[in-house]
């Protein structure tokens, strides 16, 4: 099974219309959005779109962005996508920060991740960071509090208008980046009118560590060494998707063994992941006791995980070609007393504690409810898309590992609120458990190793793989020139969509819901500042 | 059978006839206060740490952990070691604030806590402040705490501060009502407002919590609830709730300035358990069961201050217990169990207590 | 908020807030989780693949597996591991590559173990020691080998393929020159004095057998690094090895006739 992908190319004047007729067709996600900097051909774009209602069948165009000469400076532009997905905003600032593209009609060019004063787009390739910025300021950052959009005049200049992010009499809070219940840091202002929230302007970046970056640099097997360290409660899937997507491109077939592995060990890491939101949201919600709960639970796995990786939170499992230790001796007797014994136990206790309580149910019901259509445009995957009514699990859709073998429910809800993404995970939970009581006695025998090259070279071409993290969609994509070093590696982060979409959820409710809300979207920050 | 109890009153008239004899009145006057002052301070130290310690034990056991073991025996000097530590931090002082207002908040607090807290009755006689409308005074000091609570809010120019302190504006005030409603109904069974009559009358006639039904019992859990609301307790603890405003009012603390508000806090769980125990429970009053006079003369020996220090810290245990389970409320549902339920069913109450006591259908 | 009467909202929270209450009443009796750390070092099971330091075996003889070839340097994303060789002359004259210092920066590893798993001698190693810290960060940078030690004698049929070792770290991008044009080098030079010419052919021919034997040796490091345990790989790369090894000779010998 090949992963290669041989995008559309389609002009800078068409891309608009090619992609409104695509989504009309069906094509309703816009799963991953990546810039790219191909040299002579010019900055461009790759916008990979899913039919996500239906058979979540892909297709990618790519597009060159347009050069213009202006005023001495030269300008690649775009035309937005963000009337077509709302996630469009914020992938665009994105790849704006990184590949300075400006999209034509987009309501809000800012930086995304970069520091306002950063001089320079470093992701091009002739950037010279170090140079441009010689001395790290030593100064807080001054966040922008203005808007700036680019469209086009008659004459075809591009002009700018500005405007500002929050209105002049916003009474903004600002909820992080050190914030107990940001999960990380996180910084959201918040404009506020008495306890409601009006509005949320997320400012990301405080952790961005430019791993997109330092990967074009590093040799294939030391970029896995990164992926760990992005979400660090999907490490397994992470780093299984880079995996997957390295060794589909070269052409390796893994042994069964090691697809049954690794699924087990994404599953673990899934429950692992959930026990964690559980014990998080609890406390972000004040119920500090069942936070411990969920963590005298989640410490289990890590002592499986202990055994067998070496490793509880920086795992380091996964390799090219197969997975770097056996299963550890004690690995199945252990699995299997936790999803036997502990973890039906500890699923008791989460729900008499929390799941019951009338606190937690009138803070939970029908807060921040996101419909179907918006966690769509959003790109919101994993256990938020779900509680939305939309089935969006890749190991039903797009099968990957040993998930073709094993049969679980797709669980999902419909209203979209607090309470239903908080059902989904802890239902999440025991599906898990089922797949990997399903797999846990028949490992097949066989090598956990595929004898590799010592330089692994992927071949030349462009290729995405995407597995179903533990906050949903994880996409890698690989541009290769055929070097030791791939060209262009972008991850599609699960977080960001999630954060992307907060300011939508949590308009209009309470400052203690945007907790609620937070805490139930499950969002990762170093997932988000790669 | 209450002559078995110890007045301790006695000690009091015989050290004020000692001083009396051997010096002027004004002296002798001035030295009690001090002797008394002390005697508050250092019981209200004590008791805050007792009750850290306590908490963190109790907390840390729910929890399946241990709890602080580290310093000394089972981590008993633990909290010693705070205290000084609390002691010798900085305690900074912000360029944007009310200087004024932001040094006088804390001592508002905590002088509202030592107010009510010398309303309690340790034992028969020995209550340092008795007045014939001791309900109606420890109602009135209670409330000062809301002012410094305000003003730490207000004078921190922090919004976290700000919010934080408006939340508890409108949860105080609002759970006072029914603190008070509740007490109301308690002083319809015992016809008198004065905390030392209380309890005399429920060591003659027997606990209140028994004498008045169902009633009792009803305003008894409100009572709990409305004073968990009142210290800012879990799962009412919105005011600084950690997890949306990182500490609320105390943001902007540090150093003793924020211990007062620990010490505070503690405190007020600890007067709200003592009054409990002294309206519902019999303060200083031994359990006694009509017609057992044996069993009755054994519970009679045990010292009156040990079962009130039994009762206080029954009471605490419950009100943790809660506190380490429940996950915090959000501000109109505060409001919402308020207004909505504690409000009208402690007017029923009272409408129902009334009653029942002018019938005489109480024991 | 559900639909649900007054009354009946009162009675099922209040029913759900017991049932809590039940829970951590519950808990209060039951086993206790923290691990009493240090108290528990005795009996503290740390997972023998748990990575807390990178380590170098010794045998009893205080011998170790490295050869010095800079695999692990050049496998490792942070630049944590140093190596400094020397060369040294064996008793039958030829030249090798010996260890002098393994540095590791344990502050900036990363535990990835493509160090380990790069080694074609299985040297190095990660040990589950997790009593890490120290109060300078230059603690923190290790010499693995430990004073005095050596790297291990190869059984007999590795012995020709010995002295050739150190051609293998040539992969590095390390600015060291190949062993072969080192020893042609030295002995070209008194040359240049006499005969112009004879040094030009010296030259070209040290110059070709290098390349040669550079070839060779990659061809070698590659297949060490990618099977360490496989036997048929392994006796390749040895070949591979002593073919670089005696066009080094050969250099040599050129190089000295020469002088």
């Amino acid at each position: 099974m090949s992963n290669q992908i041989n995008p559309i190319v389609v002009a800078a004047s068409e891309l608009h219309d090619k992609l409104a007729a695509l989504k009309a067709e069906g094509y309703d996600l816009l799963e991953c959005l990546t810039g790219c900097d191909w040299g002579e051909e010019g900055l461009g774009v790759v916008y990979s779109l899913t039919k996500a209602s239906t058979t979540f069948e892909m297709t990618h165009i790519k597009c060159v962005a347009e050069k213009r000469e202006q005023n001495g400076e030269t300008i690649y532009t775009l035309p937005t996508a963000c009337d077509l997905w709302a996630i469009a905003n914020i992938y665009e600032r994105e790849v704006y920060d990184f590949y300075g593209i400006i999209f034509l009609g987009h309501p809000d060019m800012r930086r995304l991740f970069l520091r306002e004063d950063w001089v320079g787009f470093p992701f091009r390739k002739d950037d010279k960071p170090e140079e441009k910025n010689a001395e790290i300021p030593a100064t807080n950052e001054e966040i922008s509090d203005t808007r700036h959009c680019y469209t086009l005049d008659e004459q075809g200049n591009v002009v700018k208008t500005d405007s500002p992010v929050f209105a002049d009499d916003a009474y903004v809070v600002n909820i992080g980046p050190q914030h107990p219940s940001t999960h990380g840091v996180l910084h959201l202002r918040t404009a506020i009118e008495g306890e409601i929230v009006k509005q949320i302007d997320p400012h990301l970046g405080y952790i961005h560590r430019g791993i997109e970056k330092i990967s074009e640099s590093l040799t294939y097997p030391q970029t896995l060494a990164l992926t760990d360290r992005m979400d660090y409660l999907g490490a397994m899937q992470t780093r299984h998707a880079l995996c997957m997507c390295i060794e589909q491109a070269m052409g390796i077939e893994v042994s069964d063994r090691v697809k049954v592995i690794r699924t087990i060990m994404d599953e673990l890491q899934r429950i692992d992941s959930h026990c964690l939101f559980f014990s998080c949201l609890c406390q972000d919600l004040g119920a500090t006791t069942a936070f411990i709960y969920g963590f005298r639970d989640r410490e289990e796995i890590l002592k499986i995980f202990e055994k067998t990786t070496g490793g509880r939170l920086i795992i380091n499992y996964n390799m090219i070609g197969g997975v770097a230790h056996d299963l550890h001796e004690d690995f199945v007797k252990d699995v299997k007393h936790f999803i036997n014994e502990t973890m039906p136990k500890g699923l008791k206790v989460y729900h008499s504690i929390f799941t019951g309580n009338v606190i937690f149910r009138n803070r939970s019901i029908g807060v921040g409810p996101l419909t179907k259509e918006q966690v769509i445009s959003y790109g919101c995957t994993g256990g938020t898309g779900r509680a939305a009514g939309w089935k969006c699990d890749l190991r039903k859709h797009r099968p990957y590992a040993a998930y073709d073998q094993v049969k679980f429910n797709e669980i999902s809800y419909e209203s979209g609120d607090s309470m239903d993404r908080y059902m989904v995970r802890l239902k999440e939970i025991e599906e898990s458990c089922e797949i990997i009581r399903q797999l846990i006695d028949n490992i097949p025998e066989g090598d956990i190793q595929v004898k590799m090259k010592p330089i692994v070279k992927v071949p030349e071409g462009t290729y995405y793989s995407a597995v179903e993290g533990s906050r949903g969609i994880l996409g890698v994509y690989l541009e290769s020139k055929g070097d030791k070093s791939p060209y262009r590696l972008h991850y599609r982060s699960t977080g960001l969509p999630l954060v992307a979409a907060l300011d939508e959820a949590c308009r209009d409710y309470m400052l203690a819901d945007l907790i609620t809300i937070g805490g139930t979207m499950d969002y990762i920050i170093p997932d988000i500042d790669r | 059978m209450n002559e078995h109890i110890f007045d301790f009153s006695v000690v009091w008239h015989w050290l004020d006839e000692l001083m009396l004899s051997v010096m002027p009145e004004w002296l002798t006057l001035t030295i009690e206060c001090v002797l008394v002052a002390l005697g508050i301070i250092t019981l209200y130290a004590i008791f805050a740490m007792i009750m850290i310690y306590l908490e963190r034990k109790v907390c840390a056991f729910m929890q399946c952990r241990l709890g602080p073991d580290r310093v000394g025996p089972w981590g008993l000097i633990q909290v010693i070691c705070d205290v000084l530590k609390m002691l010798t931090k900085e305690i900074v002082s912000l360029r944007k604030t009310d200087r004024l207002l932001h040094g006088l908040a804390p001592f508002l607090v905590i002088t509202a806590s030592m107010l009510t807290f010398s309303c309690l009755p340790w034992n028969k006689g020995a209550q340092i402040l008795d007045f014939n409308v001791g309900v109606f005074f420890f109602l009135a000091a209670g409330s000062i705490g809301v002012v410094g609570i305000l003003l730490a809010g207000w004078s921190a120019n922090n919004k976290y501060s700000m919010i934080g302190a408006m939340r508890a504006g409108a949860q105080i005030i609002s759970y006072e009502l029914s603190i008070g409603m509740v007490m109301l109904t308690m002083i319809c069974l015992a016809g008198t407002m004065s905390f030392s009559e209380i309890c005399q009358q429920q060591a003659d006639g027997g606990w209140f919590i028994f004498r008045g039904h169902i009633l009792s019992v009803i305003a008894f859990v409100i009572y709990l609830i409305a004073g968990n609301a009142e210290c800012n307790r879990g799962p009412f603890d919105l005011p600084e709730s950690e997890s949306e405003l990182t500490a609320g009012y105390h943001t902007e603390y540090s150093g003793m300035d924020f211990g007062y508000y620990y010490l505070a806090e503690y405190m007020n769980l600890f007067i709200c358990a003592g009054i409990a125990s002294t309206i519902f429970l019999g303060g200083w009053a031994p359990f006694v069961i009509p017609g057992l006079d044996g069993f009755n003369e054994i519970m009679a020996m045990i010292p009156g201050c040990i079962w009130f220090l039994g009762k206080v810290f029954f009471v605490i245990m419950l009100l943790l217990w809660e506190r380490w389970t429940f996950p915090r409320l959000r501000i109109d549902q505060i409001l919402t169990l308020e207004w909505k339920y504690l409000v009208p069913m402690t007017m029923v109450l009272l409408v129902l207590m009334a009653l029942c006591v002018s019938f005489g259908l109480t024991f | 908020m559900e639909n649900q009467s007054y009354f009946g909202g009162l009675v099922s929270g209040v029913k759900s807030l017991c049932t809590g209450l039940g829970v951590t009443m519950k808990e209060l009796f039951t086993k206790k989780v923290t691990e009493r750390y240090p108290e528990n070092r005795k009996t503290n099971v740390i997972p023998e693949r748990f990575r807390g330091t990178l380590v170098m075996h010794h045998n009893e003889k205080n011998e170790h597996k490295c050869i010095g070839c800079g695999i692990c340097a050049m496998q490792c994303p942070n630049g944590s591991i140093n190596v400094v060789t020397e060369m040294v002359e064996t008793e039958d004259g030829k030249k090798k590559k010996q260890l002098v210092r393994y540095e590791y920066d344990h502050g900036c590893c990363m535990y990835c173990m493509l160090c380990t798993r790069a080694c074609p001698q299985d040297a190095i190693d990660f040990a589950p020691e997790y009593e890490c810290s120290v109060f300078d960060r230059k603690a923190l940078v290790k010499t693995l080998n430990l004073p005095g030690s050596k790297c291990a004698e190869k059984p007999k049929p590795a012995r020709p393929a010995a002295p050739a070792k150190p051609a293998a770290p040539k992969t590095a991008p390390a600015a060291e020159a190949d062993p072969a044009a080192e020893a042609a080098a030295p002995a070209a030079a008194p040359a240049a004095d006499d005969k112009l010419a004879k040094l030009q052919a010296a030259y070209e021919k040290a110059k070709a057998n290098a390349a040669a034997a550079k070839v060779a040796a990659d061809e070698a490091a590659a297949a060490a690094a990618a099977a360490p345990e496989d036997e048929a790989l392994k006796a390749a790369a040895e070949e591979a090895a002593a073919k670089a090894a005696k066009l080094a000779t050969v250099a040599e010998n050129f190089a000295k006739k020469l002088a």
